[in-house]
């Protein structure tokens, strides 16, 4: 199944909110259920994450779930590499993994670890964990997909934090140099690293005018508003200029489940028993159909 | 203060001059230029897979040759070495061979997590060719890469690749591309010596190779250290003592049977021969192997201190280091 057989390039047919807000629904419904097999994760993520990946599954990307190496799909490239609850939620969604295969989230002999790894996993592009890698490997792609004259386009998803990483900005400026108009990334700017608030480990702000300056063409969104989402993937796509793209997307960590929400320490969140419920709930409460 | 600061000279003798990039080669010596260079050229005539990548350092890794031959399969990444493989990976997980140089310390030390997890652990199909091999510049420690060989063994997926001259480098290339995977190849770069042709030697991927026979004593020997057994072994003879040469330019995987057969040669003291650490190069790997199988002759171990290096120039630090032909062929003659 190609998500969008018929449309070209990025406009899928399923393309309204009300489809694209259920995606994500099931996005993070996933997520959760994933979580409670371990009892602990990046739960917090992966739900600030659902409405980009809701719309870069089901409406920008191009990509045949039961041919995940089809040589014309787009390329995600999850830099983040512990967000792979979040992809995979959007993998099963979209069918490149077998929905029963959620419960073996983390588990021993699984093809979901908790942190993705591109021989394990339909559907995962590259082995994250060591966090700065992905824009250079999506670097690399662009270069490689505009040697073969592709059309495809390379996406990559990291996380504010990543900016710490030097290798990023050197990707940064590589990308522009290049002039990879078929790199399109997305920043998780949800403000939560290790450590803390990620604007006070480093400070990154301005980072639109950073981005700029290192000549991309740069969107800024609130990342939980699937609305500016869709439209910010669009505007990537169509813009004209020969540069890379990047969308920094402020998202809301626990973004659904408002008990997860409030909590000020959750990069790495426990969750008693009986919550998960709760989160489930909390999930069908906020569900727009 | 460092036991290798110099003392401030007293008088004024004439001094010798260190140089980054110092050839390697000895006077007189039969040489080829940018060996690399050239077979890599003739290669990629033939299969359009094959890009050029590096990190600054084209002229200095005589990949210059190829970015002339072919400006539209070459990739200036900048002074950015992580990028660089990162980036080389992506090509990699586009269909193309990325051949990606720079210099061995910038591989080994500065983008080995980049190496490891986006280009080893996915398997990719990346030749990493670096100049600068252990001690074979004079800059100092910055340029002097006395442990790639241990971080690169302990790779997983990596093969190895320590050549001696410009016959086995000019050899190395369409094998290195040959095989499916990462390879890590010290590169040896500018008039590279001419060594092996004499001895009609070939070229194998994971095959180590006698170069000359002897009965008292087996020189194992790995890159530029097998031209300087070749040239101990001939000192050697002329106090009637008789040096094997056993070179072993794939460091990884390890050609372990003919290391077996040969250090089990009755009679004869292995001496391993690197120019390396003597942490966790050619001279531990060989000596695991040995223990291992139940092979245990008269074991000795030439290669460089567990030390920051010297700046200097390349004959006085391969005197004080003792990986020069005359020290070699003095602490031999003492073992025996």
């Amino acid at each position: 199944m190609d998500t969008n057989p018929t449309g070209p390039i990025g406009h899928n047919p399923i393309g309204h909110n009300v489809d694209l807000a259920e995606r994500a629904y099931r996005i993070r419904r996933n997520a959760v259920r994933m979580g409670e097999v371990q009892g602990q994760g990046y739960i917090a993520q992966a739900l600030d994450i659902a409405d980009v990946l809701a719309v870069a599954y089901f409406h920008a990307m191009r990509v045949r779930p039961d041919d995940p190496h089809w040589e014309e799909r787009d390329r995600f490239l999850l830099s983040n590499g512990h967000y792979a609850i979040a992809l995979y939620a959007a993998l099963i969604e979209a069918g490149f993994i077998p929905d029963e295969e959620l419960e073996t989230y983390g588990s021993d002999d699984s093809r979901l670890p908790m942190s993705g790894m591109a021989s394990y996993t339909p559907g995962m592009e590259m082995s994250g964990g060591s966090l700065g890698l992905g824009l250079s490997i999506a670097v690399g792609i662009g270069l490689g997909l505009k040697r073969k004259g592709s059309a495809s386009r390379v996406y990559t998803l990291f996380s504010d934090g990543e900016l710490d990483e030097g290798s990023v900005w050197e990707a940064i400026m590589s990308a522009a140099h290049w002039k990879l108009d078929n790199l399109i990334a997305v920043v998780d700017v949800n403000n939560q690293q290790a450590d803390g608030p990620s604007t006070q480990v480093m400070a990154f702000e301005p980072l639109v005018d950073k981005l700029q300056a290192f000549g991309w063409f740069v969107q800024r969104i609130d990342g939980n508003d699937l609305d500016a989402v869709i439209a910010a993937f669009d505007a990537a796509r169509d813009h004209p200029e020969q540069k890379p793209r990047m969308i920094v997307a402020d998202t809301k960590m626990g973004c659904g489940v408002p008990f997860l929400e409030a909590r000020e320490k959750n990069h790495f969140i426990r969750v008693d028993p009986e919550e998960w419920q709760l989160a489930l709930e909390a999930l069908d409460a906020g569900r727009t159909r | 203060m460092s036991s290798n600061a110099p003392a401030a000279p007293a008088a004024k003798p004439k001094l010798k001059t260190s140089a980054m990039i110092a050839s390697i080669a000895g006077e007189g010596q039969r040489t080829v230029s940018a060996p690399f260079g050239h077979a890599l050229v003739e290669l990629a005539g033939q299969r359009p897979e094959i890009v050029g990548m590096t990190a600054d350092l084209g002229k200095y890794t005589d990949l210059h040759i190829f970015a002339k031959a072919f400006p539209d399969r070459f990739y200036q990444m900048g002074m950015a070495e992580q990028l660089l493989f990162g980036a080389a990976a992506g090509l990699a997980h586009e269909g193309f061979m990325p051949f990606a140089t720079t210099y061995a310390v910038f591989a080994s030390r500065r983008a080995y997590d980049f190496i490891h997890q986006t280009i080893a652990e996915e398997d990719l199909n990346v030749k990493i060719a670096c100049a600068l091999p252990g001690l074979t510049s004079g800059y100092g420690p910055s340029h002097q890469a006395t442990e790639d060989l241990a971080l690169f063994r302990a790779m997983p997926n990596m093969t190895v690749i320590d050549p001696c001259d410009a016959h086995e480098i000019g050899q190395a290339v369409p094998v290195m591309a040959a095989h499916k995977g990462p390879v890590y190849l010290r590169l040896l770069r500018g008039n590279v010596p001419l060594v092996l042709d004499e001895y009609g030697y070939r070229f194998e991927l994971g095959k180590a190779k006698t170069i000359r026979d002897g009965r008292d004593v087996l020189i194992v020997s790995s890159g530029i250290m097998t031209m300087r057994a070749l040239e101990v072994a001939a000192a050697l003879a002329a106090d009637k003592v008789d040096a094997a040469v056993l070179h072993v330019p794939t460091i990884k995987p390890l050609d372990a049977e003919t290391i077996l057969r040969e250090a089990g040669r009755t009679g004869r003291m292995v001496v391993v021969a690197e120019n390396h650490s003597v942490i966790g190069g050619l001279g531990e790997a060989v000596a695991g192997l040995l223990l291992r199988s139940g092979v245990t002759p008269v074991f000795r171990h030439i290669g460089l201190p567990d030390q920051f290096l010297a700046a200097g120039a390349l004959p006085t630090l391969h005197d004080r280091y003792g990986i020069s032909t005359a020290v070699m062929t003095d602490r031999i003659k003492g073992w025996l």
